[in-house]
């Protein structure tokens, strides 16, 4: 981009709607996403009350029937998965860092990356239009197995499922278009200087992502598109009557499904990576073996779909063998794990805002991954499956990346984004009581499981394991800590809002970090850097011996 | 841990509860040990004035070991842990037992049925019978059922039993228990399978031999109950 496009004033649309820079791009995902998160929120608002007091009237929202709570439930994973967590922690930090991060003025392709946050944004507009249309939003479950979701004789509504359908399909053609954006501009737009092992650890989670995603992606479509054509064209793919067979739906799905969750984990981490250098002014320790054991998950992660399906109907014999390769994707994390952990050893740790929620992500992460064990061994996932104990285990595993690593990230790279600097008081509010009332909510849910508290009914007093003031108790205390949670985000919106407003003017490089989108005003100008940069050196050269600075940028002349 | 589980009572509960202790156990040490070095040195590190971060970058392998040796003993736990388990599935879901006793079992949107074998004593003959929702079972006797659905996909679960089995259209998945304990157990649908999910449940009777030849007397079809069994047999 030439200096010349910079001066240019351009039109309203095309600065702000239409707009090919990265960085507005980005905020476009930032925003929908998070105006997305609130949606999700509300249904788990609505999920938590019925639990919690079945059949009464939920403030604000009424009483629920048994088929809009299925809806509830289905929306709030299928938002909070493909709304929320990829385009925040995917479309947004990685649009606005990878080029930033890298030295490059923009995207590889500025056009197709604007078109795929348009789709998306399309994608968004038909998934919340469901909730409108006659017989309501899809039903069956955020993974949408058919029979259920194949006719609308056994789901209910005709157009919910269909709506569904096409909104995810639109979803992942707008993250399929980003993923090549980001790979292409990681692989050919970097500075001068900059080798691959010279990239920040986020460009190399967000690749990761990019690249798992693209490999994932395309059988999920394929298993999308029948299913659309099994309930519009009367196909039988997955209808055993006609020779189809519902559970292919369910390897494609998982296929899909299984490596989706390192595409959303990686970026989180991808945050963690940078920011725990930064304030504990180390170079991260193993940054190598941090890229290889990065690798290495994202190898495994495609072949251990069928822990999901154990009890499906597999064939037995199959679960030992997925259940060794699932356990064993332990040992790569633990790599990670482990080396976030000895980047700290001998330190010197500033407790700021986005520090806190990167340590915050690890701390809560552990429960989660120590869970995931449960579950992957086959012969304890007979009991454990499809109850409470899953769904306290994959929010345990998937609000650390996709909310403690967005948080880490917004409080590090406001001032970068936005220009101004956030306020630490309200910034260690929110991640304080989000932290407490995140283990209030999800620890019952381990013990309801345990109890065996099946999933994804809207009436737990009607069953015998549900009963008793004991489990009550667990069921209001979950609720409680989610309604906590949601009422946690204030100090977070009054802090953005109010920092936005009139926030102390952000310097170039406030946290004093090395990484290339420090060297850059903030926010930084249409095209980024006014010369190309030089890079000499790897991201996290911190408390270099026998320099008087404890950083030293990737951009430094020696 | 146990306290948490509904009361056991099947022959192969009590494997599947000392697996899910013995992992508990496992990964609760790692937790906690990883949390407490992770908080520890977050603490012990804080910022001293003065003082500056060590340099180290971890980049030789003697000092990568730090991170990969506990690596190595994680991988070393997760075979243990596969180890120990995989005969348990096999024992579960693959080995099934001579039975003595057998049921199909369809689940249908939002009701359990259970197709007796009738007099002869074989499934998929004209003198099988329906029973509705209730299932009774005799107490120490292995029972093999032929699970599957007729709409979509349900899951057949029973807590005590620490029984669980997907019922998928198009397929008759066998799988077997021996229950330990006479009681009424709930039969559960675990899988959402639309707007009855919510309420679809039957129950699970374990008695004595004698209430249970009782009780399948009692559904039989009047001419044949009125047969000695070993009549029936030859006829």
């Amino acid at each position: 981009m030439s200096t010349a496009a910079i001066a240019h004033p351009k039109s309203f649309w095309r600065e702000y709607v239409f707009s090919t820079d990265h960085k507005t791009i980005a905020k476009q995902y930032l925003s929908t996403g998070i105006f997305m998160a609130l949606v999700g929120g509300l249904l788990a608002y609505v999920m938590r009350m019925q639990l919690a007091y079945p059949g009464q009237a939920i403030p604000g929202y009424g009483t629920i029937d048994p088929q809009s709570y299925n809806a509830v439930v289905t929306m709030h994973g299928t938002i909070m998965i493909f709304w929320v967590a990829m385009p925040i922690l995917l479309a947004a930090f990685g649009n606005f860092l990878i080029p930033l991060m890298i030295g490059a003025a923009d995207m590889a392709f500025p056009r197709l990356n604007m078109l795929s946050y348009w789709i998306f944004f399309l994608s968004t507009v038909v998934l919340l239009a469901s909730f409108f249309v006659p017989g309501g939003a899809a039903a069956g479950g955020w993974t949408s197995y058919p029979p259920l979701s194949g006719s609308a004789a056994y789901s209910g509504g005709q157009w919910g499922v269909t709506l569904w359908l096409l909104a995810v399909a639109m979803e992942f053609a707008a993250f399929l278009m980003g993923g090549i954006n980001f790979i292409t501009t990681a692989i050919n737009n970097r500075a001068p200087g900059m080798k691959l092992f010279d990239m920040p650890l986020m460009v190399w989670m967000q690749l990761g992502a990019s690249i798992i995603f693209l490999f994932s992606v395309g059988p999920l479509i394929a298993g999308a598109v029948m299913l659309i054509l099994d309930r519009v064209a009367a196909t039988g793919f997955y209808n055993p009557a006609t020779g189809g067979d519902p559970i292919l739906f369910q390897h494609l799905f998982w296929f899909f499904g299984h490596p989706e969750v390192y595409v959303i984990l990686l970026p989180g981490f991808g945050a963690v990576a940078e920011v725990l250098p930064v304030f504990s002014r180390k170079p991260f320790f193993g940054y190598r073996m941090m890229v290889y054991a990065t690798i290495i998950t994202g190898v495994l992660s495609f072949i251990v779909w069928a822990h999901h399906q154990f009890i499906a109907g597999i064939d037995p014999r199959l679960a030992t063998a997925f259940s060794i390769t699932t356990i064993l994707i332990s040992v790569p994390i633990a790599v990670m794990t482990f080396a976030f952990i000895a980047t700290l050893y001998k330190g010197s740790i500033e407790l700021k805002t986005p520090m806190l929620f990167a340590l915050g992500t690890l701390v809560v992460f552990l429960l989660g991954g120590v869970t995931g064990i449960h579950l992957g061994t086959a012969a304890t996932d007979i009991y454990l499956h499809d109850t409470y104990f899953v769904v306290a285990h994959f929010h345990y595993t998937l609000i650390p990346p996709v909310f403690f690593g967005f948080f880490a990230a917004w409080y590090y790279w406001f001032p970068k984004m936005f220009g101004r600097m956030l306020n630490e008081g309200l910034g260690k509010a929110h991640f304080w009581l989000t932290f407490i009332f995140m283990h209030v909510t999800f620890i019952p849910m381990f013990l309801l499981g345990f109890g065996g508290h099946h999933r994804r009914i809207s009436n737990p007093q009607f069953f015998e394991a549900m009963q008793g003031p004991e489990a009550e108790r667990l069921q209001i205390i979950a609720t409680a800590g989610a309604i906590g949670i949601l009422l946690s985000q204030i100090p977070f919106v009054v802090n953005s809002v109010l920092s936005l407003l009139r926030g102390a003017k952000a310097p170039a490089n406030p946290w004093q970090a090395n990484t290339l989108e420090w060297t850059v005003p903030s926010p930084p100008p249409h095209g980024n850097f006014e010369t190309v940069p030089q890079v000499y050196r790897g991201p996290y050269e911190y408390s270099v011996p026998d320099r008087v600075d404890d950083w030293f940028p990737q951009d430094a002349k020696v | 841990m146990e306290n948490w589980l509904p009361e056991a009572a099947s022959s192969y509960a009590a494997d599947l509860d000392g697996l899910l202790i013995f992992i508990s156990a496992i990964v609760g040490v790692w937790f906690i040990l990883a949390e407490a070095v992770l908080i520890g040195f977050a603490v012990a590190f804080r910022r001293k004035p003065g003082q500056k971060a060590a340099y180290l970058p971890g980049r030789s392998l003697r000092a990568m070991s730090w991170v990969l040796v506990p690596c190595v003993v994680v991988l070393g736990f997760d075979l243990v842990i596969d180890g120990v388990a995989a005969p348990i599935w096999d024992k579960v879901k693959i080995e099934i037992p001579e039975s003595d006793e057998i049921v199909r079992i369809t689940a249908v949107q939002w009701a359990w049925k259970f197709t007796l074998p009738g007099p002869d004593g074989e499934l998929g003959s004209d003198d099988d019978v329906d029973v509705m929702s209730e299932l009774h079972v005799p107490v120490g006797k292995v029972v093999e059922f032929e699970l599957t659905a007729n709409d979509v996909i349900h899951s057949l679960f029973v807590p005590q039993l620490r029984l669980k089995q997907d019922a998928i259209p198009g397929r008759v998945i066998k799988g077997w228990f021996e229950a330990t304990k006479t009681g009424t157990f709930e039969i559960v649908c675990a899988e959402i399978c639309g707007l009855g999910h919510t309420i679809m449940k039957g129950k699970m009777v374990i008695e004595s031999e004698e209430a249970y030849s009782d009780w399948v007397k009692s559904k039989m079809p009047e001419a044949a109950a009125s047969i000695p069994a070993e009549e029936r047999n030859e006829g």
